[in-house]
């Protein structure tokens, strides 16, 4: 608003968050690559098209992009020592969606190694701390887009989402963040890790920060086969959504035993202030949701196992120095490229895919699949959204779960199920825990409900101030 | 169902990655932990349920996209090999694979 008033200029803005950038990062580690000269040349061209009329709504705003979308020109690691040295030879759709909208790209930002991971410690370029208290985890994997808009240091970032690699982060960190429907927003030049559940999306402080930033993002490529040829939607069409008569479902398996108390306790509070504006909740039943972990952690390191495949040595990124055949090359290239938790997930796609286990183990998740989609299709049949908790906890401390994976793992039950079924999710801030954490509330809806989604979250804030409390730590 | 080491080291080959000696157990080990975790998907009761390969499968029909069957990349081998370890004569180099 206050480009389009000429109050300040797309430079001045930029240099504005490279300074933020500069100061915070040492402490934070959210960003892996700053390009500043890049960033104030693009906020350069951005001015010269406000100044001949030519701007939308997206000119001249810098956007901070996770480390998974390819740029041209600008390295992209994916947070992995197999590509610390990688420059890509062409932009993400992503990428080129946010360009042409005349936004600037003011750096890559830091994430779990190839989005796996729930808490940023899996990234070769070490972890990203959380705003609200560094010795916590801000979540993942696109850790430090969510930090990076938490602490100011972006005012709007893109991450994707798997298991709850938008979500999660979002809620540890006190923003809001999309998963939309898969197929909405191109794969092309997003660096694949499960191809059937990957989905880009945008994190920012608001839910109307979103709907614009998904109105910029979202739209068919056919170079993703599995981008969807749909009519342009505006999302930020329901912002000013009719909460009278509207059904939330409920879902008792995620206000269950193992939730903390502090999270319910917001949650329900969030779900009253809905009942409160006429909003009417029903319970609903997803009698699967304990599966999906399960389902999961055969689903992706399968199709990771296969994508990774491609990091061979030969065409780019690491190759070992030392090996005397191919072989040992492709070994050596591999263990030294890819960290622990990188491996761990291949070795374990590999066995589930292997002679002998496909069916018991990869198919019948595919089939437990289908029917953690068909809890959700009951379950919209008695309500428009669902709402629950984003994650059972808020924010723990560095070191807590890295040690075994399982515990890491659970952390991502009420996230995993809506990528299994294709679904949006959204996570926006609902308040704080007794130690001034923030706590996510997630709000689900059936395929294409993004508008709906955004405009209940966003009737919601314009009533609180969750989203727009800014950590301690990193003060204005 | 649980791994033993040697069966770590047969998927590890099959997955082109090195695991040393030391690190065998403690790999072994976690991975159990993980395989535990799945294992509780033998107890579902799937019959006569469909596989579900894609995410949207189960409520749309997505038609395979074709395209026309037109040039659309220009050669620009040079600069994608830009970024290879091994390069030479336009072909990317790996250790001699036949005698």
């Amino acid at each position: 608003m206050a480009l389009a008033a000429k109050q300040v200029s797309a430079v001045e803005l930029t240099r504005l968050y490279l300074d933020r950038i500069r100061g915070l990062n040492g402490k934070l580690n959210a960003f892996i690559t700053v390009d500043e000269d890049h960033s104030l040349a693009q906020a350069r061209v951005a001015d010269e098209r406000r100044s001949r009329g030519e701007a939308g709504p997206l000119t001249g705003i810098p956007v901070a992009h996770k480390d998974i979308f390819c740029t041209r020109g600008l390295r992209t690691t994916c947070g992995s020592r197999m590509l610390a040295g990688y420059t890509s030879p062409y932009d993400a759709h992503v990428i080129e969606r946010f360009d042409a909208a005349g936004a600037i790209q003011l750096g890559k930002t830091n994430m779990d190694e190839f989005a796996m991971g729930s808490s940023n410690e899996t990234s070769h370029f070490g972890p990203v701390r959380n705003p609200w208290d560094v010795a916590r985890v801000p979540g993942g994997s696109s850790g430090g887009s969510a930090a990076a808009v938490a602490a100011r240091m972006a005012p709007a970032a893109t991450g994707t989402d798997t298991g709850g690699s938008i979500r999660q982060p979002a809620a540890l960190t006190g923003v809001s963040g999309l998963k939309p429907t898969y197929g909405v927003v191109s794969r092309y030049g997003m660096i694949a890790f499960a191809s059937s559940l990957d989905q880009g999306g945008p994190l920012a402080k608001s839910a109307a920060d979103l709907a614009l930033l998904m109105n910029a993002m979202a739209g068919y490529d056919a170079r993703d086969s599995t981008s969807l040829e749909r009519p342009a939607e505006d999302y930020g069409r329901d912002l000013d959504l009719e909460l009278s008569g509207l059904r939330i479902g409920l879902p008792k398996e995620y206000f269950a035993e193992g939730v903390d108390p502090d999270v319910l306790a917001r949650v329900r509070e969030a779900v009253r202030w809905f009942e409160e504006r006429g909003a009417k909740t029903v319970e609903i039943t997803l009698p699967n949701t304990g599966l999906a972990v399960a389902v999961y952690y055969v689903i992706a390191p399968a199709e990771a196992s296969s994508n990774l495949s491609r990091f061979d040595g030969v065409r780019y990124g690491h190759r070992a120095s030392e090996y005397a055949d191919l072989n040992e090359m492709y070994r050596r290239t591999r263990a030294e490229g890819f960290g622990a938790e990188v491996k761990r997930r291949i070795l374990i796609g590999t066995y589930v895919l292997s002679h002998g286990y496909y069916d018991a183990y990869y198919l019948q998740a595919q089939k437990v699949r289908r029917l953690i989609a068909r809890d959700f299709s009951d379950a919209f049949a008695h309500c428009d959204l669902i709402m629950g908790p984003t994650s059972p906890s808020t924010a723990f401390p560095l070191g807590a779960k890295s040690d075994d994976p399982v515990q890491m793992y659970l952390n991502d039950i009420f996230t995993i199920p809506a990528p299994l079924a294709g679904l949006p999710g959204l996570s926006i801030p609902c308040g704080f825990d007794g130690k001034g954490l923030p706590v996510g509330l997630q709000i689900m809806g059936n395929y294409f409900a993004e508008a709906k989604m955004l405009g209940a979250a966003h009737c919601y804030q314009q009533a609180t101030d969750w989203h727009l409390r800014a950590p301690k730590e990193t003060p204005l | 169902m649980s791994l033993t080491p040697d069966q770590l080291q047969r998927i590890a080959t099959l997955a082109r990655i090195d695991v040393s000696a030391e690190e065998l157990s403690g790999v072994t080990d976690r991975l159990n932990r993980v395989l535990g975790l799945i294992d509780q998907l033998q107890a579902i009761d799937t019959q006569g349920i469909e596989p579900m390969a894609h995410a949207l499968d189960a409520r749309l029909s997505v038609r395979q996209p074709l395209r026309a069957d037109a040039v659309t990349e220009t050669d620009q081998r040079e600069y994608y090999q830009r970024g290879a370890p091994a390069v030479e004569n336009g072909l990317y180099l790996v250790p001699k694979v036949i005698e």
